[in-house]
């Protein structure tokens, strides 16, 4: 979508990917194994190995999900607006006003704040409004937080 | 009304109004207690507990009214009340979105009446509730709160000259309810359950008579309506539209100008031939919260002739609308097939305007200065298509500002772009225009 733009898109960190690996790591992949042995031990070696090669399917389709959704991610500082874009299956394209911002949210995880990452989400008074940038390293997250904050007050409308 | 800085009470009824609802409140918990143990039911007891209950409650009831006090500076209203909490709120009436009189039909009998003030965030509860003054205090300092939050000198405009614009006669109110589509639906529901019953000899029955509390609920959904709606009035003042209605318990709504986020027009198939069009009306800060409060303030205008509806509408904005005109591509119908003639997209300078709906034709307006965020959405189908769904969303509550749905993808980024430069030349406006103003 560059036509929507005068400024370049900016990526989450690749630090957000592995967040998203170790992820899938610990609530698919790990399962699958623990399934597999079970299976194995239970049913026997060949219905193991079945168990096994469906949970590598499952998991390389997972990790292959997170990557594109990674991948998919951008967001865009236009002088006016930020533009947030993300989504595979579902692509969505986000225009918030600087002037209709209420307030900004920095979260972080356990996972993320030990990578060192943080979530930067904008609110709005519209409850529909989903502008949400995950995976940005600690220092970009505060320093985009400020720079919005700073231009929803000099930009501010009313309701 | 005396001196403007005063504190003031609410009207010394108060307790004897809240009184009268906990008797009634605990006259239907005792009598069903009394009801469930039949053998050890006591008519004295009984009596006795209620008695006891209301003589608490209405004691209660008084030591608030005791600690309430509110007044009127010149840029808030300020209210202390609570017995042991203390609450002292400040609303600034910059900030005043809607306000209400709202008469219970007990309080009409006293002649009192609660006043109710709508800000933005309140968490679906009307943020400032005076409950209750005297009828004519009400309606006085709703003028005053109405002169202030437009910035004109309060006492001077206490009661202002309205015009009225519409009125709605009792006999289309009901018949539109009756052709509305919930009552439809549950007629073909137990037109057919009752045709198959004839044929089948029986087979349907069990399923008809297990389906008696959907109709129940429709019909008292519908009675409701007609009665919050009964004897609709739409008025002009200068401090906004004035919407009148209600036979039992009656509402006064003030809507200022400039602080509707998004309207609707609705056209049911059941009233084309008679060309009636029905108006929403979204206002930031009337509650999310409950229904029964949300059904209530949600009419502009319960049924009209589609151009008188389109005239207040157009009165409302201030404008002339643009119309939906644009179509989508004709692949959309692989996506939408029922609809896709619906969907249209009109765009002006001050306003964006949407249709869509199968059975009810609805096309919503959202005036550009009230957009808070654009969204492009595109699911697989739709991307495989090369469609895309422009979201603009609002502040309010109950509607969901304009949905483009459909579009070519070009064309929907375009449109993107081109609502997004729009709104942004009018806030540039209203910024200037705001400067030294809180």
């Amino acid at each position: 979508m560059t036509d929507l733009l005068d400024g370049a898109w900016q990526r989450p960190a690749r630090a957000l990917l592995t967040v998203r690996r170790v992820e899938v790591a610990l609530f698919v992949a790990l399962p699958c194994v623990v399934a597999a042995v079970i299976v194995a031990v239970a049913a026997g070696l060949v219905e193991g190995l079945g168990v096994t090669a469906a949970g590598a399917v499952v998991s390389g389709l997972a990790f292959s999900a997170v990557h594109r959704r990674w991948l998919a991610w951008g967001y865009a500082e236009r002088a006016d607006d930020l533009l947030v874009r993300r989504g595979v299956l579902v692509r969505r394209t986000s225009v918030v006003p600087y002037g209709r911002m209420q307030y900004v949210d920095v979260t972080a995880g356990p996972l993320d704040r030990r990578l060192g990452l943080a979530r930067v989400t904008l609110h709005t008074a519209a409850a529909a409004s989903d502008a949400s940038i995950p995976g940005l390293p600690a220092a970009e997250a505060t320093r985009l937080r400020d720079r919005l904050a700073a231009l929803g007050e000099a930009r501010a409308s009313g309701i | 009304m005396t001196t403007g800085d005063d504190w003031q009470r609410l009207h010394p009824l108060t307790p004897v109004l809240r009184g009268w609802r906990i008797l009634l409140v605990a006259v239907a918990a005792f009598g069903q207690q009394g009801l469930r143990q039949q053998e050890g039911f006591n008519a004295l007891y009984l009596g006795l507990g209620v008695l006891a209950a209301t003589l608490f409650g209405t004691a209660l009831s008084f030591l608030s009214w005791r600690r309430t006090r509110y007044r009127l500076t010149a840029t808030e209203l300020q209210i202390d009340s609570g017995i042991l909490q203390r609450r002292s709120r400040r609303v600034p009436l910059a900030r005043l979105q809607a306000v209400d009189v709202v008469r219970p039909v007990v309080a009409r009998v006293l002649g009192l009446a609660e006043l109710r003030l709508e800000v933005v965030g309140g968490a679906g509860k009307a943020e400032a509730p005076l409950a209750y003054l005297s009828e004519e205090h009400a309606h006085a300092l709703r003028g005053r709160l109405l002169a202030a939050a437009a910035g004109r000198d309060g006492d001077a405009a206490a009661e202002v000259h309205e015009g009225v614009l519409v009125r709605v006669p009792t006999g289309t109110l009901v018949a539109s309810v009756l052709l509305g589509t919930p009552i439809l639906a549950t007629a073909v529901l137990v037109l057919v359950l009752g045709v198959v019953t004839v044929m089948q000899s029986g087979a349907a029955l069990p399923v008809a008579l297990a389906a008696l509390p959907t109709y129940a609920g429709v019909i008292t959904l519908s009675g409701r309506r007609v009665l919050q709606e009964y004897g609709f009035t739409v008025a002009e003042a200068p401090d906004g539209l004035r919407l009148r209605h209600g036979l039992l318990d009656t509402r006064s709504q003030t809507i200022p100008a400039g602080r509707v986020q998004a309207i609707r027009v609705l056209e049911p198939l059941l009233w084309r031939p008679f060309g009636w069009a029905r108006v929403e009306v979204d206002v930031a800060g009337y509650g999310g919260g409950r229904s029964e409060e949300q059904a209530a303030t949600s009419a502009l205008l319960p049924v009209a002739p589609r151009a008188l509806a389109h005239a207040l509408v157009g009165r409302v904005l201030g404008r002339a609308l643009p119309v939906a005109a644009a179509p989508v591509p004709s692949r959309a119908r692989w996506r939408a097939p029922l609809s896709r003639r619906r969907l249209q997209v009109g765009l002006d300078h001050n306003h964006l305007v949407t249709t869509h709906g199968v059975l009810t034709t609805t096309t919503d307006v959202v005036p550009l200065t009230k957009i808070q965020s654009l969204r492009l959405t595109s699911g697989p189908w739709q991307h495989w298509l090369r469609l895309a769904t422009l979201h603009a969303d609002t502040a309010g509550r109950r509607l969901s500002g304009a949905v483009g749905a459909h579009r070519d993808v070009y064309e929907a980024r375009a449109l993107l772009d081109e609502v997004a430069r729009r709104s942004r030349a009018h806030r540039a406006k209203e910024t200037t225009e705001q400067i030294g103003q809180p």
